[in-house]
C-alpha cells in the first residue's frame, strides 16, 4: 500500500454522518502527475471523500494514505504536501487579493524573505496582479476561484484538491480557472485530485475519472475507456447517465449546496 | 510558478504535541496581522465600538462623581472607573468574538485554514490573541480620553507593558469563552442571544463600577469568580495606582486563558463537521 507512485490511496474508505452513510467503502488510486477526477451528482459523497483526505473528517488508520503516509497519524505533514479548494467561494473578502495569499504564505511557513516574490508571482499566475491591492469583496466569482487557487498554490503543493472548482461560474470563468490549472501542472507536475459534475470539463480535462454514486465507486478508468466500454461514440453524460440512473441531480441533496450558495452570495455582498 | 516542489518532511513525522508548540508563535504571529489588516481597512467599527465606552465614561462617571455615591476612598471616582471601563470594551469586543469563527465557518474559510499545518489549539491562541489586538487598540482610544478627562494614568513603562499583557489575557479568556459558546451553539443568533444575556451578569457581577465591599453576599461570590474582576484589579493597580494583588490577578486571567483556548479547540471540531 505504501508505493510511492500514488498521490492517494484509499482502501474501504467510509463516513457515516449519524446513521447516513455518506462515503461507503471507497478504494482508489491517484497516481503522482495525474489529473484526477472525481465525478458524481449532487449528495454522491465526493465532498465527504475529499474532507477524509484532506483530514477535516476523521478517517480510520489505514484509510487513506497522501504521498505513503497514513493522514490518520499524519496529519501536518499531510497538510504540507496538500492545496486545497473548498466548494464554497471562501476568500475573505474583508481582506485584499495579495493579504488573502500572504495570510497562507504564513501558515505554511513560507520563508519571510522569499514570501513578498512568492506572493507576488503566484497572484501573476493566476492573472490577478493588477487586483492584488484590491479587496476581495470586489472581485467576481471567477476573480475569487483565481485567488483561491492562488491561495493553494502559494506553498508549492505536490498535490492540490479542488472541489468542484467552476460551480456557479459562467464559461468564460470556468475556461480560466482550468487553463491557470493546467498551466501549473505543467510547470510544477503535481498531482490534480478534482472533483466536479460538469461531464464535459472532465471529459476535456482529468487523465483518469472514477464516477461515484451514492457513496460507492461505479466505475474507473480514463475518459475513452469508459466511453468504448458503454458502446462506439458514447458521450460521458451517457456514460454517467447509465450508472447514476439518470439522476443528475438528487433533490433531496440540493438544499445544503443551495444555502451555502446564498450564504456565499450574502456574505459577498 | 517555476518552483520546484518542496522537500516533503521526513515520513517518519507523525504528529506530536511538540508540533503545535513549534508553529504556535508564527501561527499567532500570522492571526494578529491579517486582525490589524482588517482593522486598518475598515475603520468605522474603532470609532462606532468607542462610543459606549465614552458615554460610560462622560455621563456615568462625571455624574458619579458628583454625587460621591460610591466611596472609593482617596482616589477620585472617574480615576476609580477608567480601568473598568477599559475591561468592560474588551470584554464587549471578545464575547462576540466567535461570530467570527461561525462567520468562517460557513464560508468556507475555517475548512481552509484547518487543512493548513495549523493545529486546532494554535488557530484558536491565533484567533484569540488577535481579539487582543483589537482590543488593545480599543483601549488606546479609551485611555486618551481618560487622560483628557483628568484621570491620572501612570507614566511607568514596566506598568503599561503590564497594561498590554493583562488586556491581552483577558480578552483571549473572553474571546474563548465567545469560541467555546460558538461550538455549542453553532449559530450566529444563538451566540448572539448568549452573548447578550451573560455580558452584563459578567459586568455588574465585577468590581468594574463598585468595589467588592459594596456587594451584597451573593454577588460578592460572583465577583470572585469572575475573571473581569481580576482583570480591573490588576488594570487599576497599574494603571492608577491602587492596592492590588497583581500576582494572583495574573495567575488567574493565565489559568483561565489556558483553560478557555483548551475547552474552545476541543469543540472547533464540531463546527467543521
Ligand atoms: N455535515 C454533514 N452532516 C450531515 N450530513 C451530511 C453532511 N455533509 C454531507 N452530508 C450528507 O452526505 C451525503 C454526501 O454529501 P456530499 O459529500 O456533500 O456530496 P457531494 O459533494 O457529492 O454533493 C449527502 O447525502 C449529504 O446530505
Ligand atoms: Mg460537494
Amino acid at each position: 500500500m505504501s508505493d510511492e507512485k500514488y498521490a492517494v490511496v484509499c482502501r474501504g474508505l467510509r463516513h457515516a454522518f449519524g446513521g447516513a452513510v455518506a462515503v461507503d467503502g471507497i478504494d482508489l488510486d491517484v497516481a503522482e502527475g495525474e489529473i484526477f477526477g472525481l465525478l458524481g451528482p449532487n449528495g454522491a459523497g465526493k465532498t465527504t471523500a475529499i474532507r477524509l483526505i484532506t483530514t477535516l473528517l476523521p478517517a480510520g488508520p489505514g484509510m487513506v494514505e497522501v504521498f505513503g503516509r497514513d493522514v490518520s497519524s499524519h496529519r501536518m505533514a499531510v497538510r504540507r504536501t496538500i492545496g486545497y479548494l473548498p466548494q464554497q467561494l471562501s476568500a475573505d473578502g474583508a481582506l485584499t487579493g495579495r493579504e488573502n495569499v500572504e495570510l497562507f504564505a504564513r501558515l505554511f511557513d513560507v520563508p519571510r524573505a522569499e514570501r513578498k516574490e512568492r506572493v507576488r508571482e503566484v497572484l501573476a499566475a493566476v492573472g490577478l496582479a493588477d487586483a492584488a491591492e484590491r479587496r476581495a469583496q470586489t472581485y467576481s466569482g471567477g476573480m475569487i476561484r483565481r485567488l483561491e487557487l492562488a491561495q493553494a498554490l502559494i506553498s508549492a503543493p505536490k498535490l492540490l484538491i479542488l472541489d468542484e472548482p467552476t460551480i456557479g461560474l459562467d464559461p468564460v470563468a470556468r475556461d480560466g480557472v482550468w487553463e491557470r490549472i493546467q498551466e501549473v501542472r505543467r510547470a510544477t507536475g503535481m498531482t490534480v485530485l478534482v472533483t466536479t459534475h460538469y461531464m464535459d470539463e472532465a471529459d476535456q480535462y482529468c487523465n483518469r475519472i472514477a464516477l461515484m454514486h451514492r457513496g460507492r465507486i461505479k466505475a474507473l478508468g480514463t475518459p475513452g475507456e469508459l466511453k468504448a466500454a458503454l458502446e462506439p461514440g458514447a458521450t460521458l453524460e451517457e456514460v454517467f447517465r447509465t450508472y447514476t440512473g439518470d439522476q443528475l441531480d438528487e433533490p433531496g441533496d440540493n438544499f445544503r449546496d443551495a444555502r451555502r450558495t446564498r450564504r456565499t452570495a450574502s456574505r459577498l455582498g | 510558478m517555476t518552483h520546484a516542489v518542496p522537500a516533503v518532511p521526513p515520513a517518519g513525522s507523525a504528529d506530536s504535541s511538540w508540533t503545535t508548540w513549534r508553529l504556535l508563535p508564527a501561527r499567532v504571529v500570522a492571526m494578529c496581522v491579517v486582525e490589524l489588516q482588517k482593522i486598518r481597512h475598515d475603520r468605522t467599527e474603532l470609532y462606532t465600538r468607542a462610543i459606549q465606552p465614552a458615554l460610560w465614561l462622560l455621563i456615568f462617571g462625571e455624574t458619579f462623581s458628583r454625587l460621591r455615591a460610591i466611596p472609593t476612598g482617596k482616589v477620585p471616582y472617574l480615576d476609580y472607573l477608567a480601568p473598568g471601563i477599559l475591561a468592560q470594551s474588551t470584554l464587549f469586543i471578545a464575547i462576540f468574538y466567535g461570530i467570527q469563527i461561525i462567520w468562517d465557518r460557513d464560508a468556507g474559510v475555517l475548512a481552509k485554514l484547518l487543512v493548513t499545518p495549523t493545529p486546532r489549539a494554535a488557530l484558536i491562541t491565533g484567533k484569540a490573541f488577535a481579539a487582543g489586538m483589537r482590543a488593545l487598540t480599543q483601549a488606546v482610544a479609551i485611555l486618551v480620553l481618560s487622560a483628557i478627562l483628568g484621570v491620572t494614568l501612570t507614566l511607568n513603562p514596566l506598568r503599561w507593558l503590564g497594561v498590554i499583557v493583562i488586556v491581552m489575557l483577558g480578552t483571549a479568556f473572553f474571546s474563548c469563552l465567545s469560541m467555546t459558546i460558538a461550538g455549542l451553539a453553532m449559530s450566529r443568533d444563538r451566540l448572539m442571544g448568549i452573548g447578550q444575556a451573560i455580558t452584563m451578569p459578567l459586568f455588574f457581577g465585577s468590581n468594574a463600577l463598585y468595589p467588592i465591599g459594596l456587594m451584597p453576599g451573593w454577588l460578592r461570590v460572583i465577583s470572585h469568580v469572575n475573571p473581569l474582576s481580576y482583570e480591573v484589579d490588576a488594570l487599576r493597580h497599574l494603571l492608577i495606582g491602587t492596592p492590588g494583588n497583581l500576582p494572583l490577578d495574573f495567575a488567574v486571567l493565565l489559568v483561565a486563558a489556558a483553560a478557555g483556548i483548551t475547552a474552545a479547540s476541543a469543540l472547533l471540531g464540531r463546527l467543521v463537521r
